[in-house]
């Protein structure tokens, strides 16, 4: 057996919504598996309130520290950093791994400061070094990179969504459930109510996503890109001009100022392509856009292009997935 | 009500970006240099808490002399004094402390910020200053009303929204929908001639040890050129898309 040096084991909370991982918690998970190899070190992997965290030892989790507690039934950014400070001390964890979730970059930067440790955000790769200790992370509206050495002994890494992958790694994982202490001066910020739109894939969570712009004329437009989007799976989202112009919801704007989008697939459809709309969909793997002018800028950032009017080609582009689809199911 | 909004300068979204020094240092000639576009939402929510439940609005900014056109530009929307704590901002964490003294020295009820800056988009230095003071702590703020001490915030979170009661003392990190953009102000002559006027005190920093620090920059890889596929030719598409790109 090779030797470990489990005092400074790599800790991931691996977060769960109503006791469900998301495919994050997978990515987090595998991503701090890889830094423990390569530290020579133990993964530790937090769950909270989570239904079979078993889960995550397919993806390398040797230990599993479980906490179940109804006070932490609802996320609260102060309690769950709190959580994981005190798993950190029982575990003598020196590196925590969040995802970059709404809820992950809420409570990261309190983690930082609870462990006095080190935060980069955004980070897309494993530590091209870790001695010194140095992460690559995303820069100037993803138009660049840094690498950023972490100098302190504790370090908390905040992992960009969809930019390590989900590694599986089966191991057989030591589960041990966690008693926290939890005290009201944590619950300042007290939840009241949560507003949730069911059945509706969010763009967060959405391996396709498909967005449109001023190019479709007028929101009685829209049925096509839903239909678009229900073949494929697929969240919705648009431009900020169609937002502002109240043809869509906010929450569906993205780009700068709107919601990051780092999917598999983007199809942009007769979206331009602003640098402010490229800012926030460029993590996406591969994207598609469809649109009539060949001189948008978005032919410049995507992979894949047809120069066209959206109500010609979205309807056929329906019809033959279809087809795929049936095809291939 | 005193309130503090932090104010980050940032490079123009459209700016063309470039490192010099083998590639250790951002180059900022040519580059236009804006108020983080975040950090005006919560700006001008500060502005609605001045006119309608008479706050005091300080602005501030952790920079070099550089930066000042932004805190006066700060000024011409409204906010009634600025502070620049004169220093080069290193990382999240060494800013935060910065900020952090300033509010305890300061005696503010509200820190508003945008919650992340355009250019690394990190959403550290709310959540850092908020542990660091102690104060309650509410990112991701799309709406907020102040009554007393008690605070109403709803945040956005996956899929939907989270009305979430709090109370001051309070760090807000603040997005989209805290105003919406047809509200955003641009100043006006008249706030720029009084903006001249207005204090823009420069303070010394307090000295930390970075927990981070920059190495290097890359830009990604180049990407190759845009495939493009017929318009009555979808088939092609879907074929790239499952064979090739292996996203469907």
């Amino acid at each position: 057996m090779t030797f470990k040096n489990i005092d400074m084991s790599v800790l991931v909370y691996a977060s769960s919504t109503d006791g469900k991982f998301k495919k994050s918690a997978f990515e987090v998970v595998s991503y701090g598996k890889k830094v423990a190899e390569q530290l020579g070190t133990n993964v530790v992997a937090l769950t909270i309130n989570a239904n079979d965290a078993s889960e995550l030892q397919n993806y390398g989790a040797e230990t599993i520290v479980t906490v179940s507690n109804d006070q932490l039934s609802v996320f609260n950014a102060k309690a769950y950093a709190s959580v994981v400070k005190q798993v950190a001390g029982a575990k003598g964890a020196s590196i925590i791994v969040v995802d970059s979730s709404i809820d992950g970059l809420y409570l990261g930067p309190l983690v930082s400061v609870a462990l006095n440790a080190g935060y980069v955000s955004n980070v897309v790769a494993a530590p091209s070094s870790t001695s010194p200790f140095i992460l690559k992370r995303k820069a100037f509206s993803n138009k660049g990179f840094n690498n950023t050495e972490v100098s302190t002994e504790n370090k908390v890494i905040g992992l960009a969504k969809n930019s390590y992958g989900v590694h599986e790694n089966a191991v057989s994982a030591s589960t041990e459930s966690f008693d926290v202490a939890i005290s009201d001066a944590d619950f300042g910020v007290k939840s009241t109510a949560i507003e949730k739109a069911t059945g509706k894939v969010t763009i967060a969570d959405a391996d396709v996503v498909v967005s449109a712009g001023r190019g479709l004329k007028g929101p009685e437009n829209w049925g096509m890109i839903e239909e678009l989007a229900e073949v494929l799976g697929a969240a919705t989202a648009c431009s900020k001009p169609v937002s502002d112009l109240g043809w869509r919801p906010h929450a569906e704007h993205v780009g700068q100022t709107g919601k990051p989008v780092a999917s598999n697939l983007y199809i942009a459809i007769g979206i331009s392509g602003a640098i402010q709309h490229l800012a926030g969909i460029n993590a996406s793997k591969v994207k598609v856009v469809i649109n009539t002018d060949p001189e948008a800028p978005f032919f410049k950032a995507a992979d894949y292009g047809i120069v066209g009017d959206a109500f010609e080609v979205v309807p056929q582009l329906i019809s033959k997935l279809k087809d795929f689809k049936a095809q291939n199911s | 009500m005193k309130i503090l909004v932090c104010i980050s300068h940032v490079p123009d979204t459209t700016s063309k970006i470039n490192f010099t020094d083998n590639d250790t240092k951002f180059d900022t000639s040519g580059v236009q240099f804006v108020i983080n576009p975040y950090d005006e939402f919560v700006l001008t929510r500060s502005m609605w808490f001045k006119e309608r439940q008479g706050a005091s609005v300080t602005v501030v900014n952790v920079g070099n002399a550089v930066t000042e056109p932004t805190l006066r530009k700060a000024l011409a929307i409204g906010a009634d004094d600025a502070i620049r704590v004169n220093t080069e901002p290193v990382d999240g964490m060494s800013v935060a402390k910065e900020l952090a003294e300033i509010v305890k020295n300061g005696g503010y009820d509200l820190v508003l910020a945008g919650k992340e800056s355009s250019d690394y988009n990190g959403q550290m230095v709310p959540g850092m200053l908020a542990a660091l003071t102690d104060f309650n702590f509410v990112n991701g703020c799309v709406g907020m009303e102040v009554d007393g001490t008690n605070v109403t915030a709803t945040r956005e979170i996956d899929g939907g929204s989270e009305t979430v009661a709090t109370s001051l003392p309070l760090v807000v990190g603040g997005q989209k929908g805290i105003v919406e953009e047809s509200h955003l102000r641009i100043p006006n002559m008249r706030g720029i001639m009084m903006a001249r006027k207005k204090p823009l005190n420069v303070v010394e920093s307090v000295s930390s040890e970075n927990a981070t620090s920059s190495q290097s920059f890359e830009k990604p890889a180049p990407k190759g050129a845009v495939k493009l596929v017929d318009a009555d030719n979808v088939d092609e598409l879907i074929s790239l898309l499952h064979n090739e790109a292996k996203v469907i």
